[in-house]
């Protein structure tokens, strides 16, 4: 553990407060370039060719057709990558297997899911190619697929893979089947401790399948420069995994592979893996033409990571005073056609909130002819979490307890040893709570048909490996380079960070997200990891400079590097009494300039040493838990089944917020698409499991008059083992929405819907059954 | 369909004369992105349902990816490039930036343009006739809060009840 030796620091200048982003006026502009937004000469354009079927086995691929029109340059297929055998994706963020990743890039053998990626064409247009794709002529042996987690599990379903063994099952099952995970998380004694309850509740649970719903569509563009080197942009969460995902699944050497990753225009985790970027690589290749390669809204829907279904079945027990007895939860997860779901974290967090002796939660992933589910904003923990808070709930109301009030007597602190193990440092659960309990939202009155919910949640967050460079120019100003796509706002912080250790205004500090050939490795933009990770990178990077430019003062005044100090940009020499006397009679000590801006030394770097730089690289293993709480009030028609969301209230603990005003765009972001997932959002998939709504106007987002202004409170208690307090803030937004939002309009409509989203008919049902 | 001629539209873009040559059943926001290389105007689904790609059509808020390029002969368009004048951002851009109402930032250019029209047609817009008016722009990472706050504290600035 890289355990914090030095205070953590609380006193900031230039941290906390709210800059405009560097970035920002590209960004308001048009200016700024995304994905689909770069155009080469010559380029060419791909179209991807996708199945029409659910479950196929492929026969034969024939691209004759398409390839006598004129202008259609290159095709490819799976033969045109190697076989992934049983390599494992180096670097990921959880264990892959590339069997499961390559298929989705092109189908092998097999397909899984409908709209599955099966061939490509490129073209020297858009239409032409999607005219050439229409050419391409794929024999199928169709075969009967399956669609419910629940049929999947049988005996007679249809097998979507015939070597795939349930992991964690001792003894180790001898057949094959659908059901790819099943494990048990233990503490304490169940039994016990439901024997000791008063009260127990126990519910199951469903939360759909649904979609990041980032509004950039993905886009990429691959080029070569004839010599076998690829050039890849791409709007992406991280380039560095662009370049690795790259080279595995087409056998590309990594070191002849550069990303430039594009502005990102959403991504959620929906863009922590690669789609079209290998294969406008390989058709590049095949080419020796530029390709892009861009997703209509529909291929997003239908083809790219969807979020997991679960289904959770929840057990409580409480004593009357309120103490939790024991917590069991069972989650069912859905992963699509290849085994990559949450359904670890979904299993560990699901009760992380809650002091506890006697837990145990159980995970089953179970795959299913649908598209290959992919990470979502702390993935696997809404879903678990979402049974978890209104099982608290309804203990609450079994009990006539106050809900915040049977959460602070359960809370977790630090000290505490949750199921998965790692005891709790300083956390702001309680204080959040606290927080939740004060404010005005939670003691104003409701109306008829109004209802509240109140939610907390936890998330891990992440740490894992970043870099960080700074340059400073002649004129002082520092020129800082990392490479994690800017997907909220972090450019503002790596700006902030550097001035505070540099003590110079922010506005002179200019953040670049470079390429792979420019910077080193970081990890992928994701678990809430950048602030905390590449923003620790470049707190050590400003470091070492202040480091150096002591030095170069120390070396220019002749004076020992320990007498210079670092302070408001400026390097001081410490030539008081004290110093004369140690020094006595040195010339240079007498005669010495007191002080020597970054400026100046910058100005004077060529004379004392060469150019002023710093690079610090690191493998974060400081990052520590986020807690959030929520209030939501909601008032339901009657006569309609509508929902109206009244107020909402986020409150997190943020360790330290950086730029307070993003961190709030992250609550606020978060808090709203749980709501769009409690109350609108979800996969419908036919009959032949062709998704239903696979665009904006059936998949309905929330818009801007679905909402109230959500409120937010930001709670700082710091990460103790961050130099400067910061945990991650991304994700933990999107766990406590769904059970806030589902308790309130249950309560509402004096009603209680398990099933979501609460939809208009389903709730109308569920009131006029009551 | 790819094989036929190519249509000769003459159009002004942002008050500048602008001919281009398009296949026929191009739609005016791929014209503005592929053909002319003005990539501030998004394409998020293509079929009018997010607002990304939102231009202003003799004076009419419209989603481009509706529009076909050959109907622009004769019109005039006015997209997110020509928002900012003389390099000075509008009020919409500037209260945009000071709330710190974009994280992504796809949707902000037909934000932009969508609360121009507005405000335009509305100098002194409610919140939830903002709301409603940009109820067609979808925005997956702010939750709107901070857009709303921004597009009525812009509107106070141009009816000059507030600092710009």
């Amino acid at each position: 553990m890289n355990q914090q030796v030095k205070p953590v620091k609380t006193d900031f200048k230039y941290v906390g407060t709210r800059p405009i982003r560097p970035d920002g006026p590209d960004k308001v502009t048009g200016r700024a370039k995304y994905g689909a937004d770069l155009n080469l000469p010559g380029m060419l354009f791909g179209h991807i060719v996708r199945s029409p079927h659910a479950h196929a086995r492929i026969k034969s691929i024939d691209f004759t057709e398409a390839l006598k029109l004129p202008g259609v340059l290159a095709t490819m297929c799976a033969d045109d990558l190697p076989d992934p055998g049983d390599r494992i994706l180096p670097g990921a963020e959880i264990e892959m297997k590339l069997k499961d990743i390559s298929p989705i890039i092109m189908a092998r053998d097999k397909v899984l899911f409908h709209a599955q990626a099966v061939a490509a064409v490129a073209a020297t247009s858009a239409s032409l190619a999607a005219e050439a794709a229409k050419l391409v002529r794929v024999e199928y042996e169709v075969l009967p697929h399956v669609l419910d987690v629940h049929a999947a599990m049988r005996d007679d379903a249809p097998l979507l893979h015939n070597d795939m063994f349930t992991q964690g099952m001792n003894p180790p099952p001898t057949t094959p089947s659908n059901l790819s995970v099943d494990f048990t998380m233990d503490m304490g004694d169940l039994a016990a401790g439901f024997a000791e309850a008063d009260v127990v509740v126990e519910r199951t649970y469903r939360v759909p399948m649904c979609h990041q719903g980032y509004i950039e569509p993905h886009a990429a563009v691959a080029r070569t420069d004839g010599n076998g080197r690829v050039e890849i942009w791409c709007c992406t969460q991280g380039h560095f995994m662009v370049r690795s995902m790259t080279a595995e699944i087409t056998g590309i050497e990594l070191g002849k592979i550069k990303v430039i990753a594009s502005e990102i225009g959403g991504g959620f985790g929906g863009k922590t893996t690669v789609y079209g970027e290998p294969v406008a690589a390989v058709l590049a290749l095949k080419s020796g033409r530029p390709v892009k390669i861009v997703m209509s809204r529909e291929e997003v829907f239908r083809a790219t990571g969807p979020v997991s279904s679960a289904e959770t079945r929840v057990r409580i027990g409480a004593k009357n005073d309120g103490t939790i007895t024991a917590i069991e939860t069972d989650i069912l997860m859905e992963s699509g056609a290849y085994s990559s779901s949450p359904i670890m974290p979904s299993t560990m967090f699901a009760a992380a909130c809650y002091r506890c002796a006697n837990m145990r939660s159980r995970g089953r992933e179970v795959l299913t002819n649908k598209a290959k589910v992919w990470a979502y904003r702390a993935p696997g923990a809404p879903q678990s979490i979402m049974a978890v808070e209104c099982a608290i709930n309804e203990v609450a109301e079994r009990l006539g307890m106050d809900p915040i009030d049977l959460r602070l007597k359960n809370a977790v602190e630090e000290g505490d040893v949750p199921l998965f193990g790692l005891p709790f440092l300083a956390i702001g659960l309680k204080k959040a709570l606290q927080e939740a309990k004060n404010h005005p939202h939670y003691r104003a009155p409701l109306q008829a048909n109004q209802g509240r919910g109140v939610a907390a949640a936890f998330w891990i967050n992440a740490g894992m490996q970043s870099s960080a460079t700074i340059n400073v120019a002649a004129d002082g100003s520092l020129h800082v380079l990392t490479g994690n796509p800017d997907i909220g706002g972090s450019r503002a912080s790596m700006a902030l960070l550097a001035a505070e250790v540099l003590g110079i205004p922010v506005e002179t500090v200019h953040p670049s997200v470079v390429d792979t050939d420019s910077v080193g490795y970081c990890d992928t933009t994701g678990g809430s990891r950048t602030t905390l990770a590449t923003g620790g990178a470049v707190i050590q990077a400003a470091e070492m400079l202040v480091a150096e430019l002591c030095k170069r003062a120390a070396a220019i005044w002749n004076v020992n590097f320990d007498d210079v100090e670092w302070s408001d940009g400026k390097a001081i020499a410490r030539i008081g009494a004290d110093l004369e006397n140690l020094m006595e009679g040195t010339a240079a000590a007498a005669s010495a300039p007191k002080v020597l801006t970054l400026a100046e030394l910058a100005a004077m770097a060529g004379a004392t040493g060469g150019p002023l730089c710093a690079v610090a690289t690191l493998h974060a293993h400081n990052a520590q838990p986020a807690f959030a709480v929520n209030i939501c009030d909601a008032a339901v028609d009657r006569e309609t089944g509508k929902v109206d969301i009244l107020r909402y209230t986020c409150i997190q603990d943020a360790g330290k917020a950086v730029h307070p005003a993003y961190v709030e765009g992250q609550m606020q972001g978060g808090a709203v698409q749980g709501i769009g997932w409690a109350l609108n959002e979800e996969y419908i998939y036919n009959e032949k499991g062709e998704l239903d709504n696979a665009g904006f106007l059936d998949y309905r987002i929330p818009v801007a008059s679905d909402l109230p202004m959500i409120d937010t409170v930001i709670v700082e208690v710091p990460n103790p083992l961050h130099p400067f307090g910061i945990r991650g803030v991304g994700e933990v937004p999107i766990c406590p929405p769904m059970p806030a939002v589902v308790t309130a309009v249950n309560q509402a409509a004096g009603v209680r819907v398990c099933d979501l989203p609460l939809t208009p008919p389903k709730l109308l049902a569920a009131i006029d059954a009551a | 369909m790819s094989t036929q001629k190519k249509t000769h539209v003459s159009t002004t873009i942002n008050g500048e004369p602008c001919e281009f040559l398009c296949e026929p059943q191009q739609i005016l926001s791929d014209v503005l992105r592929t053909n002319l290389n003005m990539t501030g105007t998004k394409e998020g689904c293509t079929t009018g349902d997010c607002g990304a790609c939102s231009v202003i059509l003799d004076g009419a808020l419209v989603c481009s990816c509706l529009v076909l390029a050959v109907e622009a002969e004769n019109r005039s368009i006015e997209t997110i490039e020509g928002i900012a004048e003389d390099g000075k951002l509008h009020p919409i851009q500037q209260k945009l930036l000071e709330h710190a109402a974009l994280q992504c930032g796809i949707c902000t250019p037909g934000v932009v343009i969508a609360s121009k029209v507005l405000l335009e047609k509305n100098p002194d817009p409610s919140e939830e006739q903002v709301r409603y008016w940009l109820a067609g722009n979808l925005c997956r990472c702010t939750g709107y809060d901070k857009i709303i706050r921004a597009v009525l504290d812009a509107g106070a600035v141009m009816r000059g009840e507030a600092r710009s």
